[in-house]
């Protein structure tokens, strides 16, 4: 039976390892955002030898690009972004300690393999609920590579950010797991 | 001749690039109502439910449905006896959706494809035009997410592939999509023309109202079937199993050359944001 679980960054490995796919998770306290263009300049940065703007030790990284923040609100709409194209820089994170991230859609057998020998978990928020996912959001702020706009680190403060499990440290995967269960072959 | 001045046009596209961004269709939020009741996965009936809720916040406090704005298409359909006045027709619909995405807080999400520059006001938009009998403007301002046209793709079948091999094609497609393109999603098909007129009748498909059937009598059924095989693959709602993995499927059809079968699948996200404007 799935569980429901509260998640606090910074988080440990006795936090993520009990967690199984479908467990429904309510996200509180402090995580960064990055997509495409900020995942290539903190690989770019580990290249050149460089410090990185955020240590990722135990951190949970949000896959989104928010819409721009009308005057007097937090932020504009923020939900998640395809996973899948950060698929490529996500193990060099792990192994920098990144223990979660929130995104949508599917993650590649790398990512999978890596969610279980650095033990971390891959969490699903609902895409294209991005007003709804924003009344989750208490502060945001630019952190890193502000030039990148929508791309650039945020980091955010958010209160009950639903997700579900999709990958656990298991190497489970729960959209395959709804497939097994759903598909009608004809 | 009727005059129509391009402000009137700039105007126009700002509001319905605005509205099409914060408002869902009463046609969408009828089907995610229908989801919500007949979906059999409570994980997917939960998401029907989110989805809803999203729609309702994002009208009350005039944030974007999904930070996801996207690219703009416009369709354009002007009058023979139209005339506009005060500047270029073209130039005045980019100006409506530079405002639009200025002044509504939406994403700006166009960028230079080598450098990956973004270009800071959304623009340009991809824009298509028709020369129609009349005197009236219609325009249709179809914000397009990036994730959704990702996994939107182009086939050019043997004609002796036929229907099974559009059928093959149509629910290979989103199967591959799986859960990365927010399903429950609408399946805009183009069948025939040639491969450019394909895809654009696929994108042009996905803008009839939703559970509406086609007025083709020949495709309203061939719909059904498509509709019926997507969802059997059981991807449903966010990709996390279920009934409905798409809400409609939609055909548009056209004669090809003797030699071809072109198919296009255009996925359309569940955020399927669009809005006609006639002056």
């Amino acid at each position: 039976m799935p569980k429901d679980v509260r998640l606090t960054p910074p988080l440990t490995t006795a936090d993520v390892l009990p967690l199984e796919i479908g467990d429904r998770v309510l996200v509180s306290g402090v995580i960064y955002t990055a997509r495409d263009a900020a995942h290539r300049r903190l690989l770019e940065l580990l290249a050149a030898g460089q410090p990185l703007p955020v240590d990722f030790q135990g951190q949970v990284l949000y896959y989104v690009g928010p819409s721009p923040a009308r005057p007097g609100r937090v932020i504009g709409a923020a939900g998640p972004t395809t996973a899948t194209r950060m698929d490529v820089y996500t193990p060099t994170l792990l192994r920098l300690g990144l223990k979660a991230m929130i995104g949508k859609g599917r993650r590649s057998p790398e990512v999978i393999a890596a969610l279980k020998e650095y033990q971390a978990v891959y969490l699903g928020a609902t895409g294209g609920a991005g007003a709804l996912i924003s009344q989750c959001i208490r502060e945001a702020e630019v952190v890193a590579f502000e030039d990148l706009g929508p791309e650039a680190i945020h980091r955010l403060v958010v209160e009950d950010l639903p997700t579900i499990v999709i990958n656990d440290c298991a190497g489970r995967d729960l959209y395959d797991e709804g497939l097994r269960r759903y598909a009608r072959t004809a | 001749m009727r005059d129509i001045h391009v402000q009137d046009i700039i105007a126009a596209v700002k509001q319905a690039a605005i509205t099409a961004n914060y408002v869902i269709g009463p046609d969408l939020l009828a089907a995610f109502r229908r989801g919500l009741a007949e979906e059999e996965s409570p994980t997917g009936r939960e998401i029907f439910r989110q989805l809803i809720e999203n729609a309702q916040v994002a009208d009350r406090e005039c944030v974007p449905l999904c930070q996801d704005c996207g690219l703009m298409v416009i369709f354009a359909e002007v009058g023979q006896e139209v005339r506009i006045v005060g500047g270029e027709f073209q130039a005045a619909l980019q100006e409506g959706v530079r405002q639009g995405y200025q002044e509504g807080y939406l994403r700006k999400s166009v960028c230079h494809p080598l450098t990956r520059k973004n270009t800071g006001d959304n623009t340009p938009a991809v824009i298509h035009t028709e020369i129609v009998p009349g005197d009236r403007l219609k325009l249709w301002v179809v914000p397009k997410g990036g994730g959704s046209e990702n996994m939107s793709r182009l086939f050019m079948l043997k004609p002796a592939q036929g229907w099974e091999g559009i059928k093959e094609a149509v629910v290979a497609t989103v199967r591959e999509a799986g859960p990365n393109a927010c399903p429950p999603y609408i399946v805009g098909v183009g069948i025939g023309g040639n491969f450019e007129r394909a895809a654009l009748l696929a994108k042009k498909s996905l803008l009839r109202e939703l559970g509406s059937p086609n007025p083709d009598p020949e495709l309203a059924p061939l719909e059904e079937e498509l509709l019926a095989a997507v969802n059997d693959l059981g991807i449903g709602p966010q990709g996390l199993g279920g009934r409905l993995t798409a809400l409609g499927v939609h055909i548009l059809m056209q004669p090809c050359h003797i030699a071809s079968l072109p198919v296009a699948v255009n996925i359309q996200c569940h955020s399927s944001r669009h809005r006609e404007v006639e002056l």
